[in-house]
C-alpha cells in the first residue's frame, strides 16, 4: 500500500493554460526517501504543491495516506532552500511555529509548553544547534538557519517531509555535512521524504529512489532505485557504484537538456 | 587629538542648527534687514519670552489636535492597510479612491469641514488625520503584501487560516513599515492642524501666526514657525526611539544585535 500517490496527475496553474505538469504516476511508500531532480522550471516545485495539498490538481488524483487530497495537509512539514525564518522570533521560537498552529499542540500548547520547549530543544541539538535556541535568526550563519528550518519542518511529527532545493543555497561543505544531518534525523526515526533538488550527488546519496523529471510540462521519465547499503557513509560518494548512479542519472538530465 | 567619529555624528546636528542660526543673525544685524521683513533670531527669542504664555498656551492647543488627528490616522490607516493589504480584492477597490483622495490638497478641504462642524478644533484634528493617515495605509499594506510565498506556504500547509498568518506573520512583520510611516504621519499631521488653524480657528499656533503677522508682528510669527518646528522634531525623535525598541530586529547590526 503506497503512502503517496499520484494518478495521471496535471495541472495548469491558469484554466485551459499550458501545463506546469503532465500525466505524472508515481508511488510513494511509507517511510521511502524520493528524490525528484529534473531541470529548472521543470515542475517539481508544483508536484510539492499538489501533495501538500495547496494547489488541486486540474486533472488525475493525488492520494496521501489513503485518502484523496482535498486541502491542506497537516502531517506534511515542508523547508524551502530560503530558511524564512521569522526575524522578530528566536530559533526556538521559530522551530515552535507550528505548534501553534497545527491540532492538537495547538490547543495544548498553554499545558505543555515546558514540554514542547523542551522538544524543540532536543531537536534543535540534533542538528548540532544546542544552546542555540535563544539565539535570533540572523545570528545565525546561513547553514544553521537551514537547520533550524528543517527543525521547524520536523517539529510537530510530520509523516511527510516536502524538501525543496533544502540545500541549494550553501556551500558544498555545509551542504555535505547537511545532508548527513537529513541523513541521520531519517534513519533515527523514519518519516516519508520527498526532496526535489538540482544536485544529483545529493539525490542519490540521501534517496531510496530517485525520479527525473522532463521539461516543462514535466513528466517523469525515469525512476531509478538508488541501491546503496545503508547507513550511507559520506564516503560512499566516492565509490564506483555512486559515481554509476549519478553518471547515468546525468546522461539521462542531459538527453532533456538537449531535447 | 583627534575627535572620534561618534561624537562628531552626535554633535553635528546640533553644530550645523547653531550655525545656521549664527548666520542669520549676522546677515540681519550686518545688513540691518529691519524685523518687520525678517526679525533676527535675538528678536524672534524675545518676542517668545515676551509672548511666552500666550505661545504655550496656543502651542498646547496645536499639539492636542495634532496628536488627536494622528491617533486617528493611525487607528483609520492601520485597519484600512491591513484590509487592504490582506486582500487583492479591496486593494484594487480602494486604490484609485485612495491616491485620488491624496492627491487633493487639503487647505482645499478645510472650508468643507468648517461648514459641517464649525470652525476651532474639529476641522483642526481633522485636518491632521486626512494629511497624515496615507502614508500609514501605504506602509501597513505594503508589509503584508510582501509577505514571502514560501513562508505563507509553510504555514497553509500546516492548516493555517489566513487570520494565523495575518496575526503570527503579517502583523509583525508590517511593523517595522509601520513605525517608519509613523515618523512621517506625525510630522505631517503638523502640517495638517496648523493649516486648519491657519485659515479657520481662533486657538493654535497657526492661528497665532495668522493674528501676528496681520499686526506686521514679525517676530512672533517666526516665534511660531520655530515652536512647530520644535515640536515636529521631539515628536520625530519620540517615535524614532520607539521603532528602534519594538522593531529593533529589522534594523539589526551585525556588531550589535537588538
Amino acid at each position: 500500500m503506497s503512502f503517496v500517490s499520484f494518478e495521471n496527475v496535471s495541472l495548469a496553474y491558469a484554466p485551459g493554460g499550458a501545463n506546469a505538469i503532465e500525466n505524472v504516476s508515481l508511488n510513494i511508500r511509507e517511510g521511502e526517501f524520493v528524490a525528484v531532480v529534473g531541470p529548472s522550471g521543470c515542475g517539481k516545485s508544483t508536484l510539492m504543491k499538489l501533495v501538500s495539498g495547496l494547489k488541486p490538481p486540474s486533472e488525475g488524483y493525488v492520494f496521501v495516506d489513503g485518502r484523496e487530497v482535498g486541502g491542506p495537509l497537516k502531517i506534511i512539514g515542508m523547508a524551502f532552500q530560503a530558511a524564512n525564518l521569522l526575524p522578530w522570533r528566536t530559533t526556538l521560537d521559530n522551530v515552535m511555529l507550528p505548534l501553534e498552529i497545527v491540532e492538537p499542540f495547538r490547543s495544548n500548547l498553554k499545558k505543555e509548553k515546558a514540554k514542547y520547549t523542551a522538544d524543540a530543544e532536543a531537536l534543535l541539538a540534533k542538528v548540532g544547534l544546542a544552546g542555540y535556541g535563544d539565539k535570533f535568526p540572523w545570528e545565525l550563519s546561513g547553514g544553521m538557519q537551514q537547520r533550524a528550518s528543517i527543525c521547524r519542518a520536523l517539529i510537530h511529527q510530520p509523516r511527510l517531509l516536502m524538501l525543496d532545493e533544502p540545500f541549494g543555497a550553501l556551500d558544498a561543505f555545509t551542504r555535505e555535512e547537511l545532508w548527513c544531518m537529513l541523513r541521520d534525523l531519517w534513519q533515527q526515526q523514519p518519516f516519508t521524504v520527498v526532496l526535489v533538488t538540482h544536485d544529483l550527488r545529493e539525490a542519490v546519496f540521501l534517496a531510496d529512489t530517485v525520479y527525473v523529471m522532463s521539461k516543462r510540462p514535466g513528466r517523469i521519465l525515469v525512476r531509478k532505485e538508488i541501491d546503496l547499503p545503508r547507513p550511507r557513509p559520506l564516503d560512499v560518494t566516492y565509490t564506483d557504484a555512486f559515481a554509476g548512479y549519478v553518471h547515468e542519472l546525468r546522461e539521462h538530465i542531459g538527453r532533456i537538456r538537449e531535447s | 587629538m583627534a575627535v572620534k567619529q561618534s561624537t562628531l555624528i552626535k554633535v553635528a546636528p546640533w553644530a550645523l542648527t547653531i550655525t545656521l542660526f549664527l548666520v542669520w543673525e549676522i546677515i540681519c544685524t550686518g545688513l540691518k534687514i529691519p524685523d518687520y521683513l525678517m526679525p533676527a533670531p535675538s528678536a524672534i527669542w524675545v518676542a517668545g519670552v515676551e509672548y511666552a504664555s500666550p505661545i504655550m498656551m496656543h502651542a498646547t492647543q496645536t499639539l492636542f489636535t495634532t496628536l488627536a488627528g494622528f491617533a486617528l490616522a493611525v487607528v483609520v490607516g492601520m485597519v484600512l492597510g491591513l484590509a487592504v493589504g490582506a486582500s487583492p480584492l479591496i486593494y484594487k477597490a480602494c486604490y484609485p479612491l485612495l491616491v485620488g483622495f491624496n492627491s487633493i490638497p487639503k487647505v482645499a478641504f478645510v472650508p468643507v469641514l468648517v461648514v459641517w462642524f464649525g470652525i476651532g478644533t474639529v476641522p483642526a484634528i481633522l485636518t491632521a488625520f486626512l494629511i497624515s493617515f496615507f502614508p500609514v495605509v501605504v506602509n501597513v499594506a505594503t508589509g503584508l503584501a510582501t509577505l514571502e510565498p514560501e513562508l505563507e506556504d509553510v504555514l497553509r500547509s500546516l492548516g493555517a487560516k489566513r487570520w494565523d498568518i495575518m496575526i503570527k506573520v503579517g502583523l509583525p512583520r508590517s511593523l517595522p513599515y509601520f513605525f517608519a510611516s509613523l515618523k512621517v504621519a506625525i510630522t505631517l499631521a503638523f502640517v495638517g492642524s496648523v493649516i486648519s488653524e491657519t485659515v479657520a480657528s481662533n486657538l493654535g499656533i497657526g492661528y497665532l501666526m495668522m493674528s501676528a503677522s496681520s499686526s506686521m508682528n514679525m517676530p512672533l510669527v517666526f516665534a511660531g514657525l520655530i515652536v512647530i518646528g520644535v515640536m515636529g522634531v521631539v515628536m520625530y525623535e519620540l517615535f524614532a526611539v520607539l521603532e528602534n525598541r519594538l522593531t529593533g530586529w529589522a534594523h539589526r547590526n551585525p556588531n550589535a544585535p537588538g
